[in-house]
């Protein structure tokens, strides 16, 4: 009994307020993606809103069980989740079933299940259980190699399908090793890198490389005597030259064309709101039609007269965008936030590393899901479908995204104890 | 906790600087920039215009002269055009390919994003075909049209026809007409045309991503529903215009009759004619075109538009005007000895040598000596200088409606001719002038030009003794039956009722009385007043010219007739204009069957091969002749 009333009191009730909530946005807003004015029932198991609200109380339910789990069971059964993981991603792409060019999906009776959403917790538990070993130093080559393995395993799995979406949430669990010790300049490099990618698709090859040689030549030649600094820059300017013909060459060769249009589209290379820029534009336009404070629920025009592609899945925040306005945009981009920030401030707080760790990894996948789906429907982010976590249509998604969070609540409501 | 602890901060950071970009760009593209707004509207909201069905046109009895048929229009938005089986597309519309590239191209040409006809009116049953397959066509829509159809295909001239309207008219209407929408073009269809159009109203429909109508936007608070045009009730008699285009078939001239109570026109018959469903439908075009340029020109207005001295005719007003001026009373007897000698050597010849008349007889024999001295006394035995008498004459036959328009209700009427006394001053340099100088005025030749629409008015005038109502086409408007005041109004010319009574006498007798003009025109049971007049052409065949009232007293019509290059008015005029009068008051015909079939076969159009017959050369008023500005179809006078 004393574990029980501690488990309630220990849970953080404000990450179980921001998750119903945005579940609850989520319902709100898929019953208006779909909502027909002929026929405006509000329970009816089969539409999308009356199954995502079985989804919803199944996802609760699921919620409440791991809860009640035992608190050593994620970290000893971390292995396994993932090895059961890999065995999944491995056996869809045999038996999947092909949706919208992906093998993605399990069929299981009339639930479909997607391994790839699985593959997310079970990978963030395994980094975390691999990391929170004792004498363990990011720094250490063989540390990273096995990190890098983990993750990119699934992740390569997951390219197969292919569902690039999916596999690219994996590196966003980069926040997770610079947390724990990966040097800070991964980060900027990693950004640098990113520039790069896209000054090479934006401008010439050549003069990208030029003016890049160029800056090099005036850093050396503003440090003549620092030997060392000369090596870095050269060996710098070396791999990004590489990289650079990297790009050229994946970009023309390996990318399909959808994929390299919606990435020009994006770079404003092309512009043809008809063809692929369509989605992006009728996005845009649901969104930004909404206003300050939007055009009231069930109102919108855009999302509920097919306007806007996967109203339901992707481009839920379209439907928020359009009936809420810059106002519901706001309290949803700030519901997510603050659930970012509270992730991370709990994670901060555990005794145990490892469910720092995971923390960190949720707050990651959270976070990336979060500003690339919302990204996407504005045009900050080439198109990519992955859902906006709890309140995009979906049960493989919702109970996935629900599995993730629930484990670090109930890892987070027994900080005290120590593994 | 570990040394990494502070990588939070910049974790946290990293995550809150993405929200702000977010947050940033949504306030950009939702409160900043307004153009998504707009997208979102031209995404959902189509502005449908639903035409108002045009005011129906009905005869004096209420029968149906011009009806409504629904016909579609094909529009075309090309942006939302998909590939499709063109051949296919073309053989349900009837168009070839060549026709189909030309009408896409000049759609694209219109707009891309909004819609433009592709193809006008098609028929119901096109339609009907067409319609089971429109969902394999996106981008295409139709658009439900009516057109005007004339069941019995007559009075194409009074009715005038509808067309697109031009640039001008777009202007013109500050709003009200768009691209592509019907107006009146002439005749009554577009001196009524506020009325005949009704209003348009707007559905905003909002329509999803396919185009498919998702209902009326903010549940149809911004429709207009469209209100119908006014009923117009003309004042023609459909059987009777009916009856007059079928005798003037094969003649050119014009038949007007008005009923002289109230100045409504029964009968207003251009000839040659033309049937105005030519100007409806996919053809209208080349219809136009041939129909402009025929030589014939059917498409003249003649009741209004073609203008004749009067000859003989006139005589009337001369008479009514003699004794108003006090110049001659109703027994004052001139002597006719075959012609009248006004000064010089050569007279104004009389057709007879008719001897010793009084009014009556000098109308029923039309005569022209006895004309000559009556307007010799009125211009100059008046007991002022003769320009002074002239210009009274003057200001006396202008109250009969001549040289001015009448201002019926069509457009492009015109107002003829009625000579001024500074015409006469200035050609004979002085205003010392005399009778003799215009004599022929006295038997409505000379400088004088009428349209058939001004001799029928006259000759209600005369039967109502004195005044007439202003002529016009359209009874009553809408279902109040409203009825313009000017309608109402009674015009008096100034001649007093008691000088009608010998005058009428006299027309009657040109009817009913041997030797009148026109015996072979007399109905046995009524007593029609008329007067005939044959006015010389100097390009053909003479011009044969009858006006009439009928019955006596209380007259129930007057009517003019005028039929090109008839010869004489009691040839041709004079019969038509009997067989109508009695087909008018008695609802039938008792004539023998060859009296109206000679009429009905009778083909006066001019045959352009023969050569012109040599006119004898009559210059009774030569001095004038020479000179003077000849209206637009020259004449003389006999009779
Ligand atoms: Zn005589």
């Amino acid at each position: 009994m004393i574990n029980q009333r501690s488990l309630f009191f220990n849970i953080d009730w404000i990450i179980i307020f921001i998750y119903i909530t945005l579940c609850v946005i989520g319902w709100f807003n898929i019953h208006a993606a779909v909502y027909d004015p002929q026929n405006p029932s509000i329970v009816d198991l089969d539409t999308n809103y009356g199954k995502q609200l079985l989804f919803i109380v199944t996802a609760l339910i699921l919620g409440a069980v791991i809860l009640l789990l035992d608190n050593k069971f994620f970290n000893a059964f971390s292995p396994i989740f993932y090895g059961v993981t890999l065995i999944l991603l491995v056996v869809v792409l045999f038996v999947g079933r092909n949706v919208g060019g992906n093998q993605a999906w399990i069929p299981i009776g009339s639930f479909r299940l997607q391994p790839s959403e699985f593959a997310k917790f079970s990978s963030c538990l395994l980094l975390a259980k691999y990391l929170s070993s004792t004498n363990l130093k990011l720094q250490d080559f063989q540390t990273l190699i096995v990190c890098t393995l983990i993750l990119v395993i699934p992740m390569a799995l997951i390219m197969l399908q292919p569902d690039t979406g999916s596999a690219l949430t994996f590196t966003s669990l980069v926040f997770v090793l610079y947390r724990e010790g990966l040097s800070g300049y991964t980060l900027v490099i990693g950004a640098l890198f990113i520039a790069l990618f896209v000054l090479t698709l934006l401008f010439n090859t050549w003069a990208v490389t030029g003016i890049l040689v160029a800056i090099a030549a005036v850093l050396i030649a503003s440090n003549k005597k620092n030997r060392s600094f000369i090596t870095t820059i050269a060996i710098g300017t070396a791999i990004s030259v590489v990289f650079i013909f990297c790009v050229d060459f994946a970009y023309d060769s390996i990318l399909q064309s959808h994929q390299r249009n919606r990435i020009d589209v994006i770079l404003g290379k092309i512009n043809d709101p008809r063809g692929e820029g369509y989605n992006l534009n009728q996005s845009k336009i649901a969104i930004g039609s909404g206003g300050l404070w939007g055009k009231g629920y069930l109102q919108g025009t855009q999302t509920k007269y097919d306007f806007v592609p996967e109203q339901s899945t992707d481009f839920i925040f379209c439907t928020v965008g359009e009936e809420w306005g810059f106002a519901g945009s706001f309290v949803v981009v700030t519901l997510y936030v603050t659930l970012l920030i509270r992730i991370i401030n709990l994670a901060e707080r555990q005794r145990s590393s490892f469910t720092r760790i995971y923390g960190y990894g949720v707050a990651s996948i959270l976070f990336f899901h979060f500003f690339v789906n919302i990204g996407m429907t504005i045009g900050l982010v080439p198109v990519i479908g992955i859902p906006l976590p709890f309140i995009s249509y979906g049960g493989s998604s919702l109970i996935s995204f629900t599995i993730l969070l629930f484990i670090f609540l109930k890892l987070d409501s027994n900080r005290m104890g120590v593994i | 906790m570990n040394s990494f602890f502070p990588r939070r901060y910049v974790i946290q950071g990293i995550f809150i600087a993405i929200a702000l970009v977010l947050l940033l760009r949504l306030f950009y593209i939702q409160v900043i920039d307004k153009s998504y707004f707009l997208s979102a509207k031209d995404n959902v909201l189509r502005r449908i215009p639903i035409f108002p069905a045009r005011g129906l046109i009905l005869d004096r009895t209420g029968k149906v002269l011009v009806q409504n048929e629904p016909v579609y229009d094909l529009m075309v938005i090309p942006n939302e055009v998909k590939p499709f089986d063109t051949l296919e597309f073309c053989g349900l519309i009837g168009i070839n390919k060549e026709d189909f590239d030309k009408k896409f191209k000049k759609a694209i040409k219109y707009s891309r994003y909004t819609s433009s006809i592709f193809e006008k009116q098609l028929s119901a049953l096109t339609y009907a075909a067409f319609q089971e397959k429109l969902y394999e066509y996106p981008g295409f829509y139709v658009v439900n049209r009516s057109v005007r159809y004339y069941p019995d295909s007559i009075a194409a001239q009074f009715l005038g026809y509808i067309g697109e309207v031009s640039e001008r008219d777009i202007e013109k209407s500050v709003g009200f007409y768009r691209k592509g929408d019907y107006i009146g073009k002439t005749g009554v269809e577009k001196s009524y045309e506020e009325l005949l159009r009704g209003q348009r109203g707007v559905q905003q429909l909002m329509v999803d991503a396919f185009n498919r109508p998702k209902g009326h936007f903010a549940d149809g608070r911004y429709d207009t529903i469209a209100v119908s045009g006014e009923r117009l009730i003309s004042s023609l008699d459909k059987d009777l215009q009916k009856f007059g285009e079928q005798l003037m078939v094969n003649k050119i001239g014009s038949i007007v009759a008005i009923e002289p109570s109230s100045g409504e026109i029964l009968t207003f018959v251009s000839s040659p004619s033309y049937n105005p469903n030519l100007m409806v439908g996919r053809q209208r075009g080349k219809n136009y075109t041939a129909l402009n340029t025929d030589p014939l020109k059917p498409m003249f207005i003649r009741p209004i538009q073609a203008e004749y001295p009067p000859g003989s005719i006139f005589k009337v007003i001369n008479a009514l005007l003699g004794q108003q001026f006090g110049s001659i009373k109703a027994d004052t007897r001139f002597f006719c000895g075959g012609g009248y000698y006004y000064g010089g050597s050569r007279p104004m010849k009389c057709t007879h040598v008719h001897g010793s008349s009084d009014l009556p007889r000098s109308i029923q024999v039309s005569c022209n000596t006895y004309y000559g001295n009556v307007y010799a006394a009125m211009i100059d035995r008046s007991g002022m200088r003769s320009v002074n008498g002239f210009k009274r004459w003057r200001e006396g036959v202008a109250k009969f409606g001549i040289g001015s328009r009448l201002d019926i209700d069509l457009p492009h009427e015109r107002k003829g001719l009625l000579p001024t006394d500074s015409l006469y001053t200035k050609r004979y340099r002085n205003d010392k002038w005399r009778s003799g100088y215009n004599i022929s005025l006295s038997i409505g030749q000379g400088e004088l030009g009428i349209t058939p629409l001004q001799m029928a008015n006259v000759a209600a005038t005369v039967a109502n003794r004195g005044f007439f109502y202003k002529p016009h086409l359209v009874k009553a408007i809408g279902e109040k039956k409203y009825i313009k005041p000017e309608y109402t109004k009674k015009n008096y010319v100034g001649v007093d009722a008691k000088y009608f009574e010998p005058v009428i006498q006299g027309m009657s007798m040109v009817v009913n009385q041997f030797p009148g003009t026109a015996t072979y025109s007399a109905i046995y049971n009524i007593e029609i007043c008329g007067k005939t007049g044959t006015v010389q052409n100097p390009h053909g065949d003479d011009h044969s010219v009858f006006f009439a009232f009928a019955p006596r007293n209380n007259p129930k019509i007057a009517i003019a007739v005028v039929v090109e290059n008839g010869g004489h008015g009691s040839t041709w005029a004079a019969p038509i204009a009997s067989l109508l009068i009695e087909k008018y008051l008695t609802d039938s015909t008792k004539r023998d069957k060859y009296y109206v079939d000679r009429i009905l076969k009778g083909n006066l159009l001019p045959r352009p091969k023969v050569a012109p017959k040599p006119v004898a050369p009559k210059k009774p008023d030569s001095s004038s002749n020479k000179q003077k500005q000849q209206p637009a179809v020259t004449a003389n006078k006999k009779r």
